[in-house]
């Protein structure tokens, strides 16, 4: 089994964080009855001794003793991980595996790369070192994020470098919360451009994330929780609540529901690596099987069900249903149609009792209505994991290379270009030791190469017209 | 080289209580491949060598007798393809005078993983320098046989996969290969290699098998060898995968007219064309069935007479509650349509150089996928020309 390390950047990124943790946490215990150190635990958590006192060590089989995550939090400015030492999860972190300061980034991608990256490199070298030694086989480090601040977006780019220098081998799965238009921070088209040179350049992988999208479809469940639809009863969990015997007697946070969406799309991208199925699919062959040319890798993701209806009538209905909902426009995390665009590549991660049949009639039946590049027309890569989430009969995560993206970028160049015509702002960056007027440059053309390349896929369907002949053998 | 499944298989088996593995006959690793042919025949191959070919080596020393290996893998992901692929050589070189029977499993058309065609282009082609056989099963088949005369609803790969233990269990189990013989075979391997693969730019190996039917369906059927052999021998005249849906308009071309001439009619295009066949006949009164039909010349290539291309393998002793049942090795034409279908898709990612940065990674180079291609397409115009 693999372990992977989750480093979460920002004031977005931890909170996010702290929400996977927790639902880590509850899905690991559903599973785990036990309480047996397993391989699947291994793989997020540490099992620590720590009756003798400050770090004890690593206990790889037994009881559990003490649940340690494979994280580093990373911030610079300390409210937020400060509360997060104060909530319940105070234990699932150690002193060792947090880097704060106190001022934070000011929204500044500079001040979050170029300043705070130079100060703690050696800090953050060292922390990662440590956590690295305490995997027996790390594969992947899961970096959280958001694209529009100063430190999620500088200093987590910053720190993709660093995992990119010091551990080529291991895998990059990149989460980046993009700025939505209404975003109230002026300069976070920016920070979001700067960020994307990097995340272009260094990422394996990138889930994008809208804020807005999040949005809708928080509202959405809870429209459904609240109708009170004649003869539906929502179950208790959907994928925005935490569980039914929370501790938090107050209102949750209005951020907390949206970052649980987040949560869950970790858990089930990493379900079929953990548990057991009659298909496995492990992150390398995310990687593998998505990303057909080294820069197209940013996976649009959706995730169904919302939530769980209580009535049982037609179960092989509600499957169907559950993939037909993964491709529409209103279940994606980002504000993008797939369906209308073209595919270059697409997984279906299924957890729960869903056997391989279910698995083909359903790309059977939603086949036809999906554009496929010419030379990847039967483009899908399947995994069954056979534990299902928390509250959840089964549930499906799909992850889709496809050209709907596109827009998003667009829209984020053409934000940059009206701030940057102007030369607003340009100061605050230009003052920070390191930066220049040629990091701005460089990194709008990268963007603008790689809305190209979508262009060009979209303009010629990724293909030559006619099949391109074949080798011809002298018989 | 991931952990999960040969952990579950070793449980799987003891728990049976007949017999179980080998508790030092494992070997994984952690990462898994990955998908990824190139990973698993430079890396993990080379890597891990010695460990595995130790392994072998001392399975091998058990035997008295080691007439060859039978390796199980698939040509879709990437450690059964690339890693297996690797072995398979090694085992070539370590074990020169052993055959090496190769048992592929095909993968779906349709994505189980979508750089599967380049995993099998690559698979394939090495396999073909190596292996001395392919005995090939097809997702797609065996799932259809599942849905269409199993009768599951919810086709699990437990489903798929006892179907196709069931039809290797009925090669595999003890025969008389002879006529007249007083012993069971000592050498199953060698004996289908004999019988089947004449020439070695032919190895592509198909499997049917006669009758297929849920267990509860058993009580109220009747068999007898005349029919099970006709419908047997059209399914391989037509190149049907099972036994329902043959088409029986297919003939085998007139005598004297072995080369089609241009004024054929497409039911002759549709004839498979076969180098060599066995037929293996399990249950009672196997002596009373006829197999003239399949010693036709018309069903078989020019260069080899029918008594040379066909051979009969039985025995009296009913296989797995089947009372009579009849299974069908084939060379033959049965896998040159999906062969070319895996081949033109390949070459057509090939043709967009999708995904190869994966592959150059690891040291498999577009070199590399050409000499593949080229190996492929070369089987491919063999079979055609048949």
């Amino acid at each position: 089994m693999t372990q992977s390390v989750v480093v979460q950047v920002g004031q977005c990124g931890n909170q996010v964080g702290c929400r996977f943790w927790d639902l880590a946490l509850r899905e690991h215990a559903a599973v785990n009855k036990k309480g047996i150190y397993d391989e699947a635990l291994s793989s997020f958590f540490r099992n620590v001794d720590t009756r003798s006192g400050g770090d004890g060590h690593d206990i790889s089989k037994g009881k559990i003793c003490s649940l340690k995550a494979r994280a580093l939090l990373i911030d610079m400015e300390e409210g937020v991980v400060n509360e997060i030492l104060q909530g319940p999860l105070r234990d699932v972190f150690d002193s060792k595996q947090l880097i704060t300061d106190v001022s934070g980034s000011g929204n500044n991608w500079a001040v979050g790369h170029k300043l705070y990256g130079c100060q703690y490199r050696e800090n953050i070298v060292e922390k990662l070192r440590k956590t690295a030694e305490h995997c027996d086989c790390l594969q992947c480090f899961f970096v959280i994020h958001s694209m529009g601040g100063g430190t999620g977006s500088g200093l987590g780019t910053f720190v993709l470098n660093l995992l990119e220098d010091e551990f080529p081998e291991v895998y990059r799965f990149v989460t980046s919360v993009y700025p939505s238009s209404e975003d109230d921070v002026i300069i976070s088209p920016y920070n979001s451009v700067l960020a994307m040179k990097e995340l272009n350049e260094h990422a394996d992988c990138v889930l994008p994330i809208e804020n807005e999208s999040l949005f809708d479809i928080v509202n959405k469940i809870h429209q459904m929780v609240n109708s009170g639809k004649l003869g539906s009863i929502v179950k208790q969990n959907s994928l925005v609540t935490s569980s039914a015997g929370s501790t938090k007697a107050v209102q949750e946070k209005s951020f907390d529901a949206m970052n649980n969406i987040i949560a869950n799309l970790l858990l089930n991208l990493t379900s079929s690596a953990r548990f057991e199925g009659s298909l496995n699919m492990d992150l390398n062959e995310i990687s593998m099987n998505l990303v057909p040319f080294p820069r197209l890798h940013y996976l649009v993701s959706s995730l169904t069900p919302l939530y769980t209806l209580a009535d049982v009538n037609v179960p092989s209905r509600r499957l169907d249903q559950m993939f037909s909902d993964a491709f529409s426009r209103d279940h994606q995390l980002i504000q993008a149609d797939p369906k209308h665009s073209l595919y270059l590549a697409c997984a279906l991660l299924v957890r729960g009792n869903v056997q391989v049949s279910d698995l083909r009639r359903n790309i059977e039946r939603l086949k036809p209505s999906m554009h496929f590049v010419s030379w990847n027309q039967e483009g899908w890569k399947t995994g069954l994991c056979s534990v299902p989430p928390v509250g959840h009969s089964h549930s499906l995560l799909a992850l889709a290379n496809n050209t709907c993206v596109k827009p998003t970028f667009m829209e984020l160049k053409d934000r940059f270009m009206r701030l940057y015509k102007k030369k607003a702002h340009l100061h605050h960056y230009l003052h920070i030791d390191g930066m220049e007027q040629s990091c701005f440059s460089e990194a709008i053309s990268s963007l603008s190469d790689l809305i190209e390349e979508y262009n060009e896929l979209d303009a010629t369907k990724g293909g030559p017209r006619i099949d391109p002949s074949r080798l011809k053998i002298a018989v | 080289m991931e952990p999960k499944v040969i952990s579950q298989a070793l449980s799987i088996a003891a728990r049976s209580g007949y017999w179980k593995y080998d508790d030092r006959s494992h070997f994984c690793q952690k990462q898994g491949s990955g998908n990824n042919w190139a990973n698993g025949y430079s890396v993990h191959g080379p890597k891990h060598k010695d460990i595995i070919m130790n392994l072998v080596q001392k399975e091998a020393e058990k035997c008295d007798r080691l007439s060859g290996f039978f390796t199980i893998m698939s040509m879709a992901g990437g450690t059964g393809s690339g890693l297996g692929a690797f072995v398979t050589q090694c085992l070539k070189d370590a074990f020169p005078a052993s055959f090496i029977l190769n048992h592929v499993i095909w993968p779906y058309g349709t994505g189980e993983v979508i750089v599967q065609n380049y995993n099998s282009v690559l698979t394939l082609s090495h396999l073909y320098h190596s292996s001395d056989a392919l005995l090939v099963h097809e997702n797609d088949v065996i799932h259809k046989i599942c849905a269409q005369l199993m009768n599951i609803k919810q086709i699990s790969f437990r489903d798929v996969n006892q179907v196709i233990a069931h039809q290797l269990g009925s090669v595999f189990q003890p025969i008389y290969t002879a006529e007249g013989a007083l012993h069971y075979s000592r050498s199953p391997l060698g004996d289908l290699m004999e019988t089947l693969v004449p020439h070695p730019e032919f190895k592509m190996l198909g499997l049917r098998n006669i009758p297929q039917m849920p267990e509860s369906s058993l009580a109220y059927s009747s068999f007898s060898w005349p029919g099970l052999i006709k419908h047997l021998r059209q399914m391989l005249i037509a190149n049907a995968t099972m036994e329902e849906g043959i088409d029986w308009q297919v003939r085998p071309p007139r005598p004297g007219s072995s080369i089609p001439s241009k004024h054929s009619t497409s039911k002759l295009l549709h004839f498979n064309t076969s180098i060599a066949n066995l037929v293996i006949l399990r249950g009672k009164d196997m002596h009373s069935a006829d197999l003239g039909s399949f010693q036709d010349p018309a069903l078989y290539t020019s260069w080899l007479t029918p008594q040379d291309a066909f051979n009969l393998w039985k025995t009296p002793r009913a296989f797995n509650k089947y009372e009579k049942s009849a299974a069908l090795v084939s060379n033959s034409q049965f896998l040159l349509k999906p062969l070319d279908n895996l081949v033109g898709k390949a070459w057509n990612m090939f043709a967009s150089k999708a995904y190869i940065h994966q592959y150059t990674k690891f040291g498999i180079e577009e070199e590399d996928f050409l000499d593949s291609f080229t190996t492929l397409e070369q089987v491919i115009s063999s079979y055609t020309t048949l």
